[in-house]
């Protein structure tokens, strides 16, 4: 039967404090134990859970702290070699752990698809056929739905004219194969052709660049107050929550207190990262020492770095500007209802390009300037939210990464001297991959547009 | 008085391209065959262009070659003109066309199927089939005679209540004037079969000594012509050119101030037209700012002036016709000999075939060609080859042979018939191939010999041949895997020459090949060997080395698809009893009877969800079936 591997998230999206990945097929050991720092997958017992650590291979990153059950065949659910991976953490780390095993091979499953290999493979008894048919029914339609509405009205379009312009390139090379002594179309050249890949390849990397940035807005943009002991951060922390009447989620993690808080800021969402350790503690860089910090930052999308106007500047002070060159950062000037003794000009220039605020945390006042600077550092002034047209589907964002792939491989067969018609091989599955993210891959549309843009038959 | 005429095992009604490959290879498999035409002197005719392969086209030639075919052998004998087209491209869309000579070929044609053993033809024209419980046992002709036989064909192209259009006058016709085949078509309605109109036409024929050659551009053969047939020896080195010309803004005003009397803009035909196969009429309105359209002048023969007007296809009236052809440059003196016209026709629609071309409704009735709603000499050939190899396995109780979309063009053309259906004549198109990389000219003997040799259709000395070949390819290979080629000043010259960079270190010939700069005849020319290997071998050996990992890649898909066409849908499947399909699906499956999941999974209208569907259903009767009690 079908023995490649699937992956798919296995639990309710956005609910419960536990998300689990599961992967099913020959591959599924040799996918997880790829991303997993801990005891090597492939050598340990089957029906063994393995506490360990997911890192992206590529880039050595550390991404999540999990708990892993290798179940190899026959006796899982699937009959297949079954791996599932148990993580904490809100819906951006259980995508990213999808999207990382999908780009280890896994393709993404189906809906109804572990019970559809469940029943092929012998698992589900003879009774329950019926019931996996209205199953696999039921998600189809629903997933179909869901992806309908997932893909905006201008994503859709921009993507049917990336397709138009890979189709007409097509078209014309096939018109070179099938009449070639057709004299009005000149042949399609390597430049042409470099010139079209190149172009459709940038827009599709625009387009998954734009899903970056959607998938901040919906799930918020992780935000890390820092600063040394009684600068003001749990102030800061309490009026950001106040002021906006936060919905707070607390997920109490089972193996780390991390504490997140959501609040929108003039439309931009903020998740408050390891605001327990600012609460409990509110002494972050000293307990744990700028190590941690660090760590806190890597993670961050936007780090608000707080200050005492009241005192002159310190070497922590500075080792923290140190920290947060080249990423996001607004710096907080606190307490200037005291006495200031802080050298502004040197904050200044260690701020460089960031934006330095003044506050009065107890006072609440500056806090309008500070969530202004907010939303200037996140629109720029030009992107509005609703304006903002994003690829937010798993599915779309693999199946554009697959088409980038396609891209490539034409364009380095260009490079290699290939003849038109193997380059145009990777150009079509590029047009085929596009095509399933708005649902169109009928072959015959080639033909069409085969006689409808040429003059052709002698 | 119907009288007993004799017992055949293979009835072939029809002797046009599908015909007499249809009687070819049922005769050669062993069955006692009968082939009935209109006509004894118009044997494979080309009732329109003069010529044979082309993109897609040129490979189906080679596949009915490769099995034992006629046509590849039949037109390197009387060919006119040689040419390889798309030589500038990659190997998978090389090919080969040839001009025919038309009464040549005719003649050639009619030669080679009266030397065979168990062939037998007659002039006849059928009226109607015999029935009996539901399968068919034969033939009725106009004179009464009866024959019969377990498997009929049914290859009459265009014949079909043919009617021929030229401006306003129609007449019941088939093509050229010859008698169409109006009760079968009326027959075949009253058996409940489905039948749909479709059209075509043809161009004006002028005399050559007409014709002001000197202001046309020539177009000659190739000065080495290579062939289709793999058994061919010697070429043909007299060849005739073709002439190339164009229409200008002139003849496309006389066109559009006389498109009224087009039969296709009248309304008089109600036929659907090929798209690409346009008349000159449809090509100057649906691109109207074009300045030309280019015409080939083609000779039809050697013994003959006749010269087909390709690109003029029209079904204007004949004093339009006179008119329009003398505003093109070369022809203001044109004479026509032939006047040009559509014609229109009765053909089944084709899902309601089997993939083998059995009629799902009739049992031992087979249909093949034009009939089925394809266009051309060529997908007409192999769809008569394998009807003739099918309807011989029906009658003897021999190995059946399906092709599918990875094995030739005739396999993607017959599964996208019964799979798909067609509204328009359909044609090959290279693009309708997704594994084109594999279905090339160059290796349809490698791809298809094994199979004609098991099934009787080729002969010992050609298989050997074969066999021959296919072991010095594997020889060469492994020759330039072990080859070693050093860095030398020489050879780095030649390299850069050639576009390319110098060795850095010793390389093996084989990866040396695989640089695009570097042909084999490069690697053999560094080395001083007199052995040369046949050039078709050479052929081989750079395509597989050169395209490797594209060939890799497109087998990779192929073993993904074969997991989908090996998933047998059994023959008594109750669609309507399977809940969760959709009424669409249902209703595509139960018309079209896909044999496995695979051809199910291609019907436009079952979807993803409805294949999943299929599997469980399926799956489920194996298990039924495996947890019966064994007594």
């Amino acid at each position: 039967m079908d023995f490649d591997t699937i992956a798919a998230i296995s639990t309710p999206l956005g609910e419960g404090a536990i998300a689990i990945v599961r992967l099913s097929g020959d591959d599924a050991v040799n996918i997880a134990a790829q991303i997993f720092k801990g005891q090597n997958l492939t050598e340990v017992k089957s029906h063994t859970i393995h506490y360990g650590k997911i890192i992206d291979p590529e880039s050595d990153e550390l991404l999540e702290e999990v708990m892993v059950s290798v179940m190899r065949a026959p006796k899982t659910f699937t009959r297949q070699d079954v791996i599932e991976i148990n993580c904490h953490g809100g819906l951006a780390s259980v995508n990213r752990l999808l999207e990382l095993v999908l780009h280890l091979g896994a393709r993404l499953a189906e809906p109804g698809e572990f019970t559809k290999r469940a029943f092929l493979n012998g698992r589900i008894d003879l009774s329950q056929a019926e019931a996996v048919m209205d199953l696999i029914r039921a998600k189809t339609d629903k997933a179909m739905k869901v992806a309908v509405k997932q893909l905006d009205g201008k994503l859709s379009r921009l993507i049917s004219q990336l397709r138009q312009d890979l189709i007409e390139t097509v078209a014309h090379v096939e018109v070179n194969i099938d009449y070639p002594e057709y004299d009005d179309v000149e042949e399609m050249t390597e430049q042409l052709m470099l010139e079209k890949t190149k172009y459709v390849y940038s827009e599709i990397e625009r387009l998954l660049t734009m899903a970056r940035q959607g998938k901040i807005l919906r799930e918020g943009i992780s935000t890390a107050i820092i600063g040394r002991p009684n600068v003001g951060k749990s102030s800061l922390m309490n009026t950001l929550v106040q002021e906006n009447k936060a919905i707070v989620t607390d997920i109490p993690g089972t193996t780390r207190d991390i504490i997140e808080e959501y609040v929108n800021v003039r439309g931009v969402p903020l998740r408050l990262v390891d605001t327990a350790g600012i609460r409990e503690t509110d002494d972050i860089v000293e307990k744990i020492g700028v190590e941690r910090s660090r760590q806190v930052l890597k993670e961050a999308d936007l780090i608000l770095l707080v200050l005492n106007g009241n005192e002159a500047l310190t070497d922590q002070d500075r080792q923290l500007f140190d920290l947060i060159k080249n990423m996001q950062a607004i710096v907080l000037i606190n307490k200037t209802d005291l006495v200031q003794l802080i050298d502004r000009n040197e904050v200044n220039l260690l701020a460089d390009e960031h934006q330095v605020v003044a506050t009065a945390l107890v006072e609440e006042a500056g806090i309008d300037q500070l969530e202004q600077a907010i939303a200037d550092t996140f629109f720029a002034g030009q992107l509005e939210g609703s304006d903002l047209s994003y690829v937010s589907n798993v599915r779309h964002i693999q199946l554009l990464r697959q088409a980038l792939q396609a891209l490539d491989d034409a364009i380095h067969a260009i490079a290699d001297g290939m003849p038109m018609d193997l380059i145009q091989i990777d150009v079509t599955r590029t047009w085929q991959l596009l095509g399933e993210i708005v649902g169109d891959t009928v072959h015959e549309s080639l033909i069409d547009q085969l006689f409808s843009q040429f003059c052709l038959g002698k | 008085m119907v009288y007993d005429a004799g017992h055949f095992d293979v009835i072939v009604i029809g002797a046009g391209h599908a015909g007499v490959e249809a009687a070819n290879a049922a005769a050669r498999r062993g069955a006692k065959t009968l082939m009935l035409t209109l006509n004894l002197d118009m044997i494979a005719f080309m009732p329109c262009n003069p010529s044979v392969g082309g993109p897609a086209k040129g490979v189906v030639v080679r596949e009915i070659d490769a099995l034992g075919g006629l046509m590849g052998k039949v037109i390197d004998k009387t060919y006119i003109q040689m040419r390889m087209l798309n030589t500038g491209k990659g190997p998978a869309v090389r090919a080969l066309r040839a001009q025919a000579d038309k009464p040549l070929y005719i003649q050639e044609m009619k030669y080679q199927l009266e030397q065979l053993e168990h062939l037998t033809i007659r002039q006849a024209m059928v009226e109607r089939l015999m029935i009996e419980d539901g399968v068919c046992k034969g033939v009725l002709t106009e004179t009464k005679a009866a024959y019969y036989a377990p498997s009929v064909i049914i290859t009459t192209g265009t014949f079909m209540r043919g009617s021929v259009i030229i401006g306003d006058l129609s007449y019941e016709s088939g093509p050229n004037n010859q008698r169409a085949s109006v009760k079968l078509s009326e027959h075949l309605e009253e058996l409940g079969f489905e039948l749909v109109r479709f059209k075509t036409g043809t161009p004006p024929r002028v005399n050559a000594r007409s014709i002001d050659y000197s202001k046309t551009e020539i177009q000659p053969g190739d000065e080495n012509p290579s062939h289709f047939s793999y058994e061919t020896k010697e070429a043909i080195l007299d060849q005739i050119p073709c002439w190339l010309t164009y229409t200008n803004e002139t003849t496309h005003e006389i066109i559009n101030n006389n498109l009224g009397l087009s039969a296709m803009y009248s309304g008089m035909i109600k036929g659907t037209g090929p798209r690409y196969c346009p008349s000159i009429e449809d090509k100057v309105v649906r691109f109207h700012d074009k300045p030309r359209h280019q015409i080939f002048l083609e000779p039809e023969g050697r013994n003959t002036e006749e010269v087909y007007v390709q690109g003029f296809s029209t079904s204007l009236p004949e004093y339009v016709q006179h008119e329009m052809l003398r505003s093109i440059s070369g022809l203001e003196e044109a004479e026509i000999m032939r006047a040009g016209y559509a014609i229109e026709y009765d053909s089944v629609v084709p899902t309601q075939l089997w993939p083998t071309l059995e009629i799902k409704q009739l049992p031992g009735l087979f249909t093949a060609g034009q009939i089925n709603g394809t266009s051309g000499y060529e997908e007409a050939a192999g769809q008569g080859l394998m009807a003739g190899i099918n309807a011989a396995a029906n009658a003897l109780g021999i190995d059946t042979l399906i092709l599918d979309r990875s094995q030739g063009y005739i396999g993607v053309l017959i599964d996208d018939l019964v799979t798909k259906g067609t509204n328009e004549p359909y044609r090959l198109l290279t693009s309708r191939a997704e594994y084109r990389l594999l279905l090339r000219h160059d290796n349809a003997d490698l791809r298809l010999t094994e199979i004609g040799y098991e099934l009787g259709l080729i002969t010992e000395e050609r298989y050997k041949s074969f066999k021959e070949k296919c072991a010095l390819i594997e020889q060469e290979k492994v020759r330039l895997s072990k080859l070693t080629i050093k860095p030398s000043q020489e050879l780095d010259q030649k390299l850069i020459e050639a576009g390319g960079t110098g060795l850095r270190e010793p390389i093996k010939a084989l990866d040396l090949l695989k640089r695009p700069e570097v042909t084999y005849s490069f690697i053999v020319s560094l080395y001083e060997e007199t052995d040369a290997i046949p050039v078709e071998v050479q052929e081989q050996v750079e395509i597989q080395v050169k395209y490797e990992g594209y060939i890799v890649k497109a087998r990779q898909q192929v073993e993904r698809m074969k997991k989908m066409e090996n998933k047998a849908i059994p023959n008594q499947i109750d669609y309507d009893a399977i809940g969760g399909l959709a009424t669409e699906a249902k209703q595509k499956l139960k018309q079209v009877r896909p044999l496995s999941v695979g051809q199910a999974s291609r019907i436009s209208g079952v979807n993803p969800a409805d294949v999943s569907i299929l599997l469980v259903y399926i799956e489920q009767g194996q298990i039924a079936k495996r947890s019966e009690p064994i007594i």
